[in-house]
């Protein structure tokens, strides 16, 4: 066998990890941006920024309010939440009635505001996190070593989309989004307080990106630039997959995390551009995206 | 129509600025309010959003800059090559973009800019993160010697001139007209049988060969070549220029661009440096909020209640 492709299985599925572990991020960062373009119609670049603040939100409660990881993990999300749905409400809210272009560019202002203040305050340099301590060591598997703490990035990304798909789906909550995707006049009328779920899906989708950001820090360096850098991938991978489906922005960003892993194997040159080639060759073949719903 | 007379006024101060102020700046802010004017075509002109521009700056600026470096090239010959470049990725960069609309056009941008960075940063050819440094500015037709920054600067005005003038031609053109209606209604441009993706895409087209013209002649005025021109940041900056100024506005990039390039000049200075980002995002912020028409949107709105 290793004489037809000379392959190196350990190197091979090491970058196989890492490209699921950046794949799962990706799929929680287009998850919450579909989620949000759904039902506003809008593209959140601050969503990048608020991945950013997630992680500094982790690292901050380590240090000042000894907050464990596990507690991050549950009030940075809600926290970021809570800031999301501010922003809706005083920013966003107001110029709704605007060309949505305008709303792309409030929120790039929001993105290069927080990023300016997080740069003015820690400085550029990345900053790191320790790993909690239930998930240090790894598991030594036949081909390969599994860090645990990198195996729980991949299930919690898993569990929380697939959580998000069901509950979109196949909830009565669920339904009221998707009506508000259809029709969110024809909602209102049957009594439905339509302004208030915008602001929760907003604040959920926000939330999604911060509990990334928790994820994150133990395994790449919290630092300003990380959420810009990211978010980027990130619209390649939604143009790529397209808004139309939840179940297709969490299948197409894994899938791009992967494909990164293998070109960093293969011809590692090409690692940090593999995204936007494949989404050149989607806008050739199939423009509206792989699981595009409009023409 | 344009006012003459404003235009006579403005062609003096451009002739007579460099008596006042230092002429490397005033160059700087011409090619930036070139680079605006530039993608206000688009914005302003035909309703979509590049999210990518710095691309087309950075690539006249490489292209420029190589050939002053290791050719013997005239820069007026090294400007138009660094254009034609520009020209060409705005062509492929256009052709994949015009097949999405309004958000995702935004997004197909911003990912290939962002594409053309990674490539910079790789490529041998621009010096990675040191960038084209000592680029020579030579002889202009190997005669008049650029290395004054007076001459540079009028050389400089001369582009800026027939940059504005050739987007004054396009917009007013029958084909600019067309531009509008796509801007103003684009089913309806379909449905009177214009072949709407083909307008979008020529309007690129030219939108990133003018965007280059002032990325090439800005590396000769800086003799520097960057990443800065390639990253996504400076996509950012020429929208806030031409939302400051005024989209859709004839001067409004020009205005956008002085405010800008002026602000930048003074806080990089002063201890206000490090805040530079924020403030620019708080500008962004208050002009989508509650600015939305822009320097000049105001002014002509002003005008046409008062006079």
């Amino acid at each position: 066998m290793s004489g037809l492709l000379d392959i190196n299985f350990f190197a091979l599925s090491g970058q196989l990890l890492v490209g699921l572990i950046n794949g799962s991020f990706y799929a929680l960062l287009s998850l919450g941006l579909a989620i949000i373009f759904g039902l506003l119609r809008i593209i959140n670049f601050a969503q990048g920024a608020l991945y950013m603040v997630g992680a500094f939100a982790a690292l901050l409660g380590l240090k000042y309010l000894s907050l464990s990881y596990w507690q991050a993990l549950i009030f940075v999300p809600i926290m970021v939440g809570i800031f999301g749905m501010l922003i809706q409400v005083f920013l966003i809210r107001p110029i709704a009635n605007q060309d949505h272009l305008y709303s792309l560019l409030l929120t790039f202002g929001l993105a290069l505001m927080l990023q300016g203040i997080f740069t003015h305050l820690f400085g550029s340099s990345g900053l790191s996190y320790p790993t909690p301590e239930a998930l240090k060591g790894g598991t030594r598997l036949p081909f390969m070593y599994l860090p645990n703490y990198r195996a729980w990035i991949i299930a919690v990304s898993v569990v929380v989309c697939g959580l998000t798909w069901w509950a979109i789906e196949k909830t009565k909550l669920g339904a009221y989004l998707r009506a508000g995707t259809e029709n969110p006049q024809l909602l209102q009328a049957f009594g439905v307080n339509v302004p208030l779920i915008i602001t929760l899906t907003f604040g959920f989708g926000v939330a999604l990106a911060g509990l990334a950001g928790v994820l994150a820090a133990p395994v790449y360096s919290v630092s300003p630039d990380m959420g810009s850098n990211i978010l980027i991938v990130v619209f390649a991978i939604v143009v790529i997959g397209g808004m139309g489906s939840i179940g297709g922005a969490i299948i197409t960003g894994l899938a791009m995390g992967v494909i990164e892993g293998l070109t960093k194997y293969f011809y590692p040159q090409a690692s940090s551009t593999v995204i936007f080639v494949v989404m050149v060759i989607v806008l050739m073949i199939k423009p509206s995206g792989l699981f595009g719903k409009e023409a | 129509m344009i006012n003459r007379k404003l235009l006579i006024a403005l062609l003096a101060i451009g002739l007579l600025a460099p008596l006042a102020v230092y002429p490397v700046f005033l160059a700087k802010l011409l090619c930036f309010a070139l680079f605006a004017a530039a993608f206000n075509l688009l914005l302003g002109f035909v309703g979509i959003l590049s999210f990518g521009h710095a691309a087309f700056l950075g690539t006249g600026g490489y292209v420029t800059g190589w050939l002053m470096l290791n050719s013997g090239l005239t820069p007026e010959l090294a400007i138009i090559a660094g254009t034609l470049a520009g020209a060409l990725l705005g062509a492929v960069y256009g052709k994949l973009a015009v097949k999405r609309e309004g958000i995702y056009f935004a997004m197909v941008t911003l990912a290939l800019a962002q594409l053309t960075f990674f490539i910079y940063l790789q490529a041998p050819f621009t010096g990675g993160e040191d960038g084209m440094q000592g680029i020579p500015r030579r002889a202009l037709f190997g005669l008049i010697d650029l290395s004054n920054n007076t001459v540079m600067y009028y050389l400089v005005l001369a582009i800026f001139c027939f940059g504005f003038w050739l987007i004054n031609r396009t917009i007013h053109s029958p084909f600019g007209q067309v531009l509008k209606a796509i801007r103003e209604n684009e089913p309806r441009a379909i449905s009177l049988g214009y072949d709407v993706e083909k307008y979008k895409w020529l309007a690129f087209v030219i939108s990133a060969a003018l965007a280059a013209l002032a990325g090439g002649t800005k590396s000769l005025v800086f003799e520097l070549a960057s990443l800065t021109d390639v990253h996504w940041h400076m996509s950012g900056e020429v929208i806030l220029m031409t939302l400051v100024g005024g989209v859709g506005t004839l001067f409004g990039p020009l205005a956008g661009a002085a405010l800008v390039v002026t602000m930048q000049n003074y806080l990089s200075g002063g201890e206000l440096g490090n805040y530079l980002h924020i403030i620019m995002g708080a500008v962004f912020v208050i002009c989508v909020l509650s600015f939305r028409s822009g320097i000049v949107g105001q002014l002509q709105k002003f005008k046409r209640n008062n006079f």
